[in-house]
């Protein structure tokens, strides 16, 4: 599939026809049920352009994460925000469209902090370029960031730029015994000091966490820190079962729920059990309790709560915007779809 | 007054009703935030690009929120343009006053409502100082990482319009990443939040469209800032080359060697001949460029570190290496660097500061096609460069007094951003579009862009009364570019008072 059958189709579709765009279908379980036909965006792939020493990479949006993260292997770099594939499928197109960040978040940014540039489709079939290969651009306003994450509800990602950078010299995890509330308070005075943190979980009485950086650098965190040194494979596994949700705790048919809160909110009293990451910033949990109440107690928190795998989304995915916001957000939809032509439904009921 | 944005035209506001709306303002802002006398608003006629001046109708110095959302419920329910200001250092003419609106100064709402050293967040108001955050942090060791040249100065609010960086943004990023909530007034005087203390927010990511929107979309009333530690120590390599070529392939082969840099900077021989007598900073001026290459972090860290830099700048054939012995020296030696505006300053009546930024990789190409147009205008042109983010600051050197200079420099400056664009860059890195580089604008951007932009701008304000004229430039304008291209030379902006 070529740019000019991508927009053939867009010109075909309309509100009533709608289109779902997908890549490798790895995160068809998120956000709201997709309805429309679908357009796949995985023959569109393929690097454009990656030069090591610019740390910069550019992909058509169908390009399959691996093949991405091996080529950045193959030249001692990564994607820093280590996003989750959910599944050998997973294209750079859907990872950057689900805006989705791993275990290192806390430590280097989200994904939306790598993203340079995004050339994509928009719902009148134009095809628009925003932002670029260079770290340092402020020329425009932010589209391409505006765009990572809307879950494809703007338009076609068509290729993407990222930020990506070499990977750390030295890694190491510790493991402590803990209760929830010690170890939230142990990260949180951890991380405002410099001390090469690069990941924290806790769950079940057990806090990990991992220092990455300079091999001096980590040796000395680690005798501040002390803990349970865990061996290297162990370790590597750990970090990426957690990012692919493949721990037993992700397991099972309960609906899964994901809490974004301020890190240094104190351990939330809300049923077990709980799965604590992004030095306290990212709280999973496993529950059947109702929407509001999960909701209303990350709001009162000064976060949100999304229902992530499973369960009823009969009262939505995601938290309900304020008026001001929902009515910013539906203009913006107008602005790139206004036919409503692209993924209706996904992020709220009506954008 | 009905009025609605337009892409294809800038709005004409000469019917504003100057009577009714100084009236208005006066009796919904305490007396002394109100300047309207020709002599009280002369210091608001323009910012930090000093070329292009205007005087607005009114000033008025807001003092807390609620003062901003009358001011712009006023001024929306009057159709009267509002320009908003934080220092006034910005290098593009974003802050320069509209002829028929209203400069909205922020620079009195300058308090820090909270520091939370726990969660490494810092709450202030728009006017807050950037220098001011990380002095107030301090106590706790920590920082706030962007540090733009005019940091002692800039207001935190003016950073997030323009999504300011500095010379550390390699490792530790620009406003952008360091942001994590602003509080705004829209044009229709409603409040929103965007973002937030958590690590994230539910729906479209609009802080960073707030971020780096040069004042068109909201007014900032409060901004949520994440804290850095403070590094142990830091130490800094400067490095001399006899070819600014070399200097740049070592710039790409340090960070090929997978070493990211705190800081990664260059100067030509013009920029350390122009510096050194001023700061005395020890450069090597008989280098043809120099690099300062910083490291921080733990000592360990650091020394482990410059000794990898200090080996990959010798394989890179640097002829000359010398590395800081202690904080006096690291000092002295980004003294010179920083210096380099005011230095600009003192040996040239004028300077023009450029702001291209270009893939790394190109750097030697965009100096050695600098070197041809400085010939090509018969002006001198001085180069101090972000060289890890390949971000340039060429300083055109020229005299306005003497006739054609200063249109032969807007020329010159023109073209270095059109061969930024062509190399796979852009005409901004972290100055802003604003009033001067919207020509930039039609050559970086397709019309279809540029219309997006226009129509994110009218979702946010669909009377086009923030910032008019700024930013993104009408279609007209650029189709009027397109045919007036080949003519170099010419005056832009005729209307506009000059200096």
């Amino acid at each position: 599939m070529n740019s000019q059958e991508f927009s053939a189709r867009i010109r075909a579709a309309s509100r009533e026809q709608p289109l779902a765009i997908r890549g490798g279908g790895s995160k068809d379980f998120y956000g709201g049920q997709p309805s429309g036909e679908v357009l796949d965006a995985r023959g569109y792939q393929g690097i454009v352009a990656y030069e090591p020493s610019e740390l910069v990479i550019t992909a058509r949006a169908g390009t399959p994460l691996v093949e991405i993260e091996a080529a950045l292997a193959a030249q001692g770099q990564f994607l820093p925000f280590e996003p989750p594939a959910f599944g050998a499928a997973a294209t750079i197109g859907g990872v950057v469209a689900a805006g989705l960040s791993g275990p290192r978040r806390m430590a280097v940014g989200a994904l939306r902090d790598f993203v340079l540039g995004i050339k994509l489709i928009d719902g009148e079939a134009r095809e628009l370029k925003f932002g670029g290969q260079v770290m340092k651009n402020v020329a425009g306003y932010d589209i391409s960031r505006l765009i990572t994450g809307s879950l494809g509800t703007l338009g076609l990602i068509l290729e993407v730029s990222l930020k990506v950078l070499p990977r750390p010299v030295c890694e190491r995890t510790l493991r402590f015994a803990l209760p929830a509330g010690e170890a939230l308070a142990r990260v949180s005075a951890w991380a405002a000091k410099p001390l090469s943190l690069s990941a924290s979980c806790w769950q079940d009485g057990v806090l990990s966490v991992r220092l990455s950086g300079a091999l001096a650098a980590v040796n000395g965190a680690e005798q501040t820190l002390g803990g349970e040194p865990v061996p290297e494979s162990d370790a590597a596994t750990f970090w990426h079962d957690l990012r692919e949700q493949r721990l037993p705790f992700f397991a099972g048919e309960m609906p899964l729920w994901r809490l974004s809160v301020p890190p240094t909110t104190r351990a939330l009293v809300l049923p077990e059990p709980q799965l604590i990451e992004w030095y306290g910033g990212q709280r999973w949990l496993r529950t059947q309790t109702l929407a509001t109440e999960l909701r209303e107690a990350a709001v009162i928190a000064g976060g949100h709560a999304t229902l992530f795998r499973g369960g009823d989304k009969g009262t939505g995915t995601f938290t309900p915007l304020q008026a001001v916001m929902m009515e910013l957000h539906r203009r913006l939809k107008a602005v790139f779809d206004p036919r409503g032509v692209f993924n209706p439904g996904r992020l709220y009921p009506d954008i | 007054m009905k009025r609605q944005h337009d892409p294809e035209r800038e709005q004409d506001f000469a019917d504003v009703d100057r009577r009714q709306l100084l009236s208005e303002l006066a009796a919904s802002v305490p007396r002394p935030a109100l300047l309207c006398e020709p002599e009280d608003l002369r210091p608001y006629e323009c910012d930090g690009l000093a070329a292009y001046r205007r005087l607005p109708l009114a000033v008025v110095l807001a003092e807390d929120e609620a003062q901003v959302v009358a001011v712009l419920k006023i001024c929306h329910r009057l159709g009267v343009p509002v320009v908003a200001r934080g220092a006034g250092t910005g290098l593009s003419g974003g802050a320069m006053p509209h002829g028929q609106g209203v400069l909205l100064s922020l620079a009195k709402m300058k308090r820090i409502l909270k520091i939370d050293p726990l969660a490494a967040t810092a709450v202030v108001e728009p006017g807050v100082r950037n220098l001011a955050i990380s002095e107030a942090a301090a106590a706790h060791g920590l920082y706030y990482a962007p540090d733009p040249s005019s940091q002692i100065a800039c207001t935190i609010g003016g950073n997030v319009a323009e999504n300011a960086g500095g010379v550390h943004c390699l490792k530790y990023g620009l406003t952008v990443h360091n942001v994590l909530k602003v509080r705004a007034v829209t044009m229709a005087g409603e409040i929103v939040e965007l973002g937030g203390a958590a690590p994230d927010a539910p729906g479209y990511d609009l802080l960073a469209v707030m971020i780096g929107s040069e004042g068109l979309l909201a007014v900032v009333t409060e901004v949520v800032v994440k804290l850095t530690p403070k590094p142990q120590t830091a130490q800094v390599i400067m490095a001399s080359f006899d070819d600014v070529g070399r200097a740049g392939d070592a710039v790409a082969a340090i960070i090929g060697a997978g070493i990211i840099p705190a800081g990664l900077e260059m100067m030509d021989k013009a920029a350390t001949a122009a510096v050194e007598p001023f700061v005395n900073a020890g450069y090597d001026l008989a280098a043809e460029a120099i690099l300062l290459c910083e490291s921080d972090g733990t000592v360990a860290e650091v020394d482990e570190e410059i000794a990898r830099m200090r080996r990959v700048l010798d394989a890179s054939g640097a002829t000359g290496i010398r590395v800081s012995r202690d904080e006096a020296e690291r000092l002295k030696f980004w003294a010179g660097r920083k210096a380099a505006f005011p230095a600009a300053g003192r040996i040239s009546p004028d300077y023009y500061c450029i702001d291209g930024t270009i893939p790394r990789r190109r750097l030697g190409e965009m100096l050695r096609a600098i070197g041809g147009m400085e010939r090509k205008f018969g002006l001198r042109c001085i180069n101090v460069f972000h060289a890890g983010d390949g971000n340039l600051h060429p300083l055109i050197l020229y005299d306005a007094n003497e006739p054609g200079q200063t249109a032969r420099t807007e020329a010159f400056g023109a073209e270095i951003l059109e061969l930024s664009v062509a190399l796979g860059g852009t005409i901004t890195g972290e100055h802003g579009v604003g009033f001067e580089k919207l020509d930039g604008m039609c050559v970086q951007f397709a019309s279809e862009e540029l219309a997006a932009f226009h129509r994110l701008k009218a979702a946010f304000d669909p009377q086009g009364l923030l910032n008019p004229g700024k930013a993104v430039p009408s279609l007209h304008r650029c189709a009027e570019f397109g045919r007036m291209h080949v003519h170099r030379g010419e005056l832009k902006f005729p209307d506009i008072e000059r200096f």
